[in-house]
């Protein structure tokens, strides 16, 4: 064919270029959607609740620092959130205690010890566990396991932060196994087959080669398994009884941040203080996971680049 | 130097010590793998022996009685389906276009960096701040009011970074060998996409639709404020009991209800609606699985 008569060659259909180009630009809409999202969830939040910022009831040291929560109180109004954010931690950081260790314990034996079939049946089971509504796990808590806790330890109530530690740690496992795993597979092989030249076992390959080589990405898997654990709402609203104070052992029962919101946003009054203060701490809620969020992007990012 | 052979091949007491530790070691993270597995196996066993009187097919059929101490669980069942269904005909769209988006058109610059970072983000955030944020957008700013339709649009958002991130997943899965290929024959970008790209990772995005109905059909707290109620009137077997401006019940926040607001329940009926709503959701989740196992045994490279 010679360069005289190209145009003879069919051509694409006007409308066809034209709905091309209008397909990319949705397509590039829902693509920073995700941007206008999160900026939209932070600007509802905080509109809500910036009026009582000016409230002579608030005062944001008190908000932060006193674990006085009584808002609903007729003569001395107080908004502590104290006793709320030590509730979520101590929540949490038992959780940790139980799902780090048996987390990561699982992810090393998927990735280094099993043959093909257990690592397949293991990491289905896992996607089940995951999958499980965290209203379920609630209702676990509520019903079976504060029946076990009020047996074994002779507590008086079996809703308590030892409950809620337990059933969390059920829930932010799977996360915590599948980024662990990711985190292991992500050590080249070269590194295992040059430990296991020099005449290392399994165990020696992961304790001397494979953690250090691998320790942000199990850090990242942490982080998420924390990020998991402050944000969950029903199970903890279930499990953990419903005491506004600062627990002094852990079958206390506690509240926690995004509970209190659970069980009071329904009884304050449309536009309230008490409805504004609930909106401030999902302010509060927000920055905080989304500083643990950031953390483990960034610990995850920095493997990436080496 | 001439080497004994019997003594060459003899354990070392050092050899020894390393083999016994590999068996301890082993059977440590074997064991703690089990841990994770018994609890699944037993809290399914428990709810099911609880749920078992009340268990069979009229449970999901008939409507709550009593004050919702007897009866069944339809009302919430079938709001359930309503705001999966919805949110599904949001997210789905919108989370597949933003994966193709990242995955195909995105260049790795700062700002694409930040869209990254918002659906992580996104992924993150507490479901009861969903919960606020759909209050304040939807059921006051944008005057849905409390009502299916809010609730929906909540999970939806809630739920787009799953369908995001198995969309991406499976676009990045395609080799792109296969796109310059396409290239080369003169195809535009979406015409790869269209013809090349999806058809070879429609069951990764797939799985991540599904996925996210088994999300939103767990999720309480989202729609506890923006559109699920304790309680509606609903005729037994109706199909069409709800419109987009009314509010509905649904089968998490009627297990909520009944195991926590309403007394003297009949003992199994909680267990029954967490054994309703468990194996609605595992039960999604492992034609998931299935999918996905059959789709990557199809796998052509």
């Amino acid at each position: 064919m010679n360069a005289g008569n190209y145009k003879s060659l069919p051509k694409r259909p006007l409308w066809s270029i034209v709905g091309e180009k209008i397909l990319e630009v949705i397509i590039r809409f829902s693509g920073i959607s995700a941007i206008i999202f999160v900026f939209a969830i932070f600007f509802f939040i905080f509109r809500e609740a910036a009026p009582v910022l000016h409230s002579p009831n608030f005062k944001l040291k008190e908000f932060l620092f006193s674990p006085e929560w009584y808002p609903t109180s007729a003569v001395n109004v107080r908004y502590g959130t104290l006793a709320l954010t030590i509730g979520t931690f101590s929540v949490t950081a038992l959780a940790m205690v139980i799902a780090v260790p048996f987390g990561l314990g699982a992810a090393i034996f998927i990735s280094e010890f099993c043959g093909k079939r257990v690592k397949e049946t293991l990491k289905i089971t896992i996607e089940l566990l995951a999958a499980i509504p965290s209203v379920v796990w609630g209702f676990i808590g509520l019903t079976i396991m504060s029946r076990i806790i009020m047996q074994v330890t002779g507590a008086p109530v079996g809703v308590n932060i030892l409950n809620g530690g337990i059933i969390l740690a059920l829930m932010s496992l799977p996360i915590i196994v599948s980024i662990g795993e990711d985190a292991l597979k992500a050590v080249p092989d070269s590194y295992r087959e040059a430990a296991m030249a020099l005449g290392a076992t399994r165990w020696q390959i992961v304790r001397r080669v494979l953690l250090p080589a691998a320790k942000n990405g199990l850090l990242a898997a942490v982080l998420l398994g924390v990020g998991r654990a402050v944000g969950e709402t029903m199970a903890v609203l279930m499990a953990t009884g419903h005491a506004v104070h600062i627990p002094h052992g852990i079958l206390d029962s506690v509240r926690t941040l995004t509970a209190n919101i659970a069980a009071e946003l329904g009884e304050a009054p449309e536009r309230s203080e008490h409805y504004r203060v609930l909106f401030l701490t999902g302010v509060l809620l927000f920055f905080i996971t989304f500083v643990i969020n950031l953390a483990a992007d960034l610990v995850i990012r920095g493997i990436k680049k080496k | 130097m001439t080497l004994d052979n019997q003594h060459l091949f003899t354990e070392t007491p050092l050899v020894k010590k390393k083999k016994r530790d590999e068996m301890i070691a082993k059977i440590i993270f074997m064991v703690m793998s089990i841990a994770m597995i018994i609890p699944l196996l037993f809290i399914v066993a428990y709810l099911v022996i609880k749920a078992y009187p009340s268990l069979n097919l009229e449970f999901i059929l008939d409507i709550p009685k009593k004050g919702m101490t007897e009866g069944g669980v339809w009302p919430a069942f079938i709001g359930t389906l309503y705001l999966v269904g919805l949110s599904l005909a949001v997210s789905a769209p919108l989370g597949v276009m933003a994966g193709i988006y990242l995955n195909e058109y995105a260049k790795d610059n700062w700002f694409n960096r930040i869209v990254h970072l918002a659906v992580i983000n996104l992924a993150g955030v507490p479901s009861i701040v969903h919960a606020l944020f759909g209050l304040g957008a939807f059921v006051y700013a944008a005057r849905f009011g409390c009502s299916v339709l809010s609730a929906s649009l909540t999970l939806a958002i809630m739920t787009m970074p799953v369908i995001i991130a198995s969309t991406r997943e499976a676009l990045a899965s395609v080799p792109m060998s296969f796109r310059e290929a396409c290239w080369n024959l003169g195809a535009t970008r979406w015409q790869t996409i269209r013809r090349i790209v999806l058809p070879n990772s429609i069951g990764g995005i797939l799985t991540g639709v599904i996925l996210q109905v088994s999300r939103s059909a767990g999720e309480t707290a989202p729609i506890m404020f923006t559109g699920a109620v304790f309680y509606k009137a609903v005729e037994r077997g109706d199909l069409f009991p709800y419109t987009l401006n009314s509010q509905c019940m649904a089968l998490s926040m009627h297990l909520y209800t009944l195991s926590t607001q309403v007394p003297n329940v009949k003992e199994s009926i909680p267990y029954a609606t967490a054994v309703v709503l468990l194996g609605t959701v595992l039960l999604v989740n492992i034609t998931a699985i299935v999918i996905r196992t059959y789709m990557r045994s199809r796998k052509k490279w």
